[in-house]
């Protein structure tokens, strides 16, 4: 009798939202790509892929076919189980984290609500810090199992790398959540979306400005992204930690670091700008002219909006800055943003108790 | 070299970062230095070395003697030819009584340097604008006579006029 009470339809809902995050996160990171080689042409003064398709808008599909034609090519020497696990983990933490993230508030469908997040955790924020330290692990073993120096040296710079800058992060976010008081990720965009208006004085970005700087930088890093981007420097490190890989495991692995992009920006936009929030409108008073389905999907559209922009920053940033040496990216994680993000908990601490007195 | 220490601005590198991402922001809205290669084409100087071309006289007649000159002067050894005598039913043909009845050049071999041109005493060799086009054997890329010979002024006016024409137009404006 208890089978006919579970409500299968919930699962049904569930598996397409995962089917369809899953979906639309390989476009994006497909599409990123080329958005990559556009903006690095037109900040360099040239036209990017404009050939395949209009605007050159198949390139994509022609880089994804190109590296499915190529020959997979396992090194003799290396660890084979390990070296196919290696793409595996990486991609499997980048989606991963796309669980918490909530795209949008619900939507009414068949008389049904359906919210479009697929998994509204209390803990939001600290299952998407656990499952970002499980990406060290697709760093780690893709270069050691490679059996090559440089691949091991590059990834234990990544690695390394990886681990200094979630600490900062974590630190930074802890002043965050000192004004929030919660961890769900969907209360933290509630919050915001309740201030003036139309929610935009509600955005934490404007109480917390240095924890939101922080958190950005340590986010380029855990991305591996430029001027962060030692463990796959090209001209020193020979490829970094994918050199020995071909064809689809490398496409994994790039992949993988658009993929891990994405959901940053996406958790960006959702801590510290308002997530589906759309600024200067009462969400509110839209639905009863519009209706409430519509309403959630214009917030979907805000969200991407705003990935959109943070996407573009981070080809921006990447563009204009050179790389970081080892010792001088270590200083900084260490030496400066550690003792940064504590000042900034300090300080958030001090105002609130006395603004609470 | 003295190395002042930084001030406090320089040692945050965020202002630096900044007046930096402004640049290359306002590189988005400068002009692209691509040329779009099919629909636009970089100009050439008169004195590009481009594909050979056999020259004919103002009647039409083929200008090559087969003397061998340009074979020997050719740093690559890329041209080859075999001589022939002209016929009495041939006059119309060819300028003078020998002539080259084989002529070829490897394209693969040949550097463009544009020695054969200078070392002709006839003016029936010279290098004209085009490049050199792409094949798949390496056998389509031995261009015999005809295909070096620029088209008759006696047959196709036209096309003799537009091989001609080109030349004539940089000798200009030179």
């Amino acid at each position: 009798m208890t089978i006919l009470q579970i409500d299968f339809f919930y699962f049904l809902e569930k598996l397409l939202l995962i089917g369809g995050v899953i979906t639309f996160s390989l476009i994006i990171a497909m599409y990123t790509t080329y958005a990559e080689r556009k903006v690095a042409a037109v900040l360099q003064d040239r036209l990017g892929p404009n050939r395949a398709g209009p605007f050159g808008l198949l390139q994509p599909l022609a880089d994804g076919l190109k590296l499915f034609f190529k020959e997979e090519i396992i090194p003799l020497t290396s660890n084979k189980l390990l070296f196919v696990i290696g793409p595996a983990l990486a991609m499997i933490t980048a989606m991963l984290t796309s669980a918490v993230i909530p795209w949008g508030s619900s939507v009414n469908i068949f008389g049904r609500n359906v919210s479009l997040q697929i998994a509204d955790v209390n803990i939001g924020i600290l299952y998407v810090f656990g499952v970002v330290s499980l990406g060290v692990y697709g760093i780690m073993i893709g270069g050691w199992a490679s059996n090559n120096k440089f691949s091991l040296i590059a990834a234990v710079r990544g690695a390394s790398q990886i681990i200094s800058y979630e600490l900062a992060m974590g630190l930074s976010l802890i002043a965050l959540l000192m004004m929030t008081g919660s961890l769900s990720l969907k209360t933290i965009v509630e919050q915001q979306m309740n201030g003036a208006w139309g929610g935009f004085l509600g955005w934490n970005v404007l109480y917390q400005p240095f924890g939101f700087l922080i958190f950005l930088i340590c986010a380029f890093a855990e991305c591996n992204r430029t001027p962060f981007d030692l463990p796959e420097a090209e001209n020193e490190l020979n490829f970094g930690y994918h050199q020995e890989y071909s064809s689809m495991k490398l496409g994994f692995y790039l992949f993988a670091e658009y993929i891990n992009m994405f959901i940053s920006s996406a958790i960006v936009a959702t801590l510290f700008f308002g997530g589906y929030d759309i600024p200067f409108v009462n969400e509110i008073t839209l639905a009863h002219t519009l209706g409430g389905n519509v309403v959630a999907l214009l917030g979907v559209a805000a969200l991407l909006a705003k990935i959109s922009f943070f996407l573009f920053f981070f080809m921006w940033v990447r563009w204009t800055i050179p790389r970081f040496r080892y010792d001088q990216l270590m200083d900084l994680g260490w030496k400066k943003l550690i003792p940064l993000a504590l000042a900034n908990m300090l300080i958030t601490a001090i105002i609130i108790l006395w603004l609470n007195k | 070299m003295e190395q002042t220490p930084l001030n406090l601005m320089e040692r945050l590198y965020l202002p630096s970062i900044f007046k930096g991402m402004a640049i290359t922001f306002s590189h988005i809205f400068k002009k692209k230095a691509t040329i779009s290669y099919p629909e636009e084409q970089r100009p050439f100087s008169p004195v590009f070395r481009g594909l050979h071309v056999l020259n004919r006289d103002e009647e039409g007649r083929e200008n090559c003697t087969a003397c061998g000159l340009c074979a020997v002067a050719c740093p690559a050894e890329a041209i080859t030819m075999e001589a022939a005598e002209r016929q009495p039913n041939e006059e119309h043909l060819y300028h003078e009584e020998k002539y080259a009845a084989k002529y070829e050049i490897n394209m693969l071999r040949c550097i463009f340097c544009g020695l054969c041109e200078e070392a002709c005493p006839k003016d029936a060799i010279y290098m004209s604008e085009t490049f050199a086009p792409s094949n798949f054997t390496r056998q389509g890329f031995i261009y015999s006579k005809d295909q070096l010979l620029i088209p008759d002024p006696n047959t196709d006016k036209e096309k003799y006029q537009v091989a001609k024409g080109l030349r004539e137009l940089n000798k200009k404006n030179k």
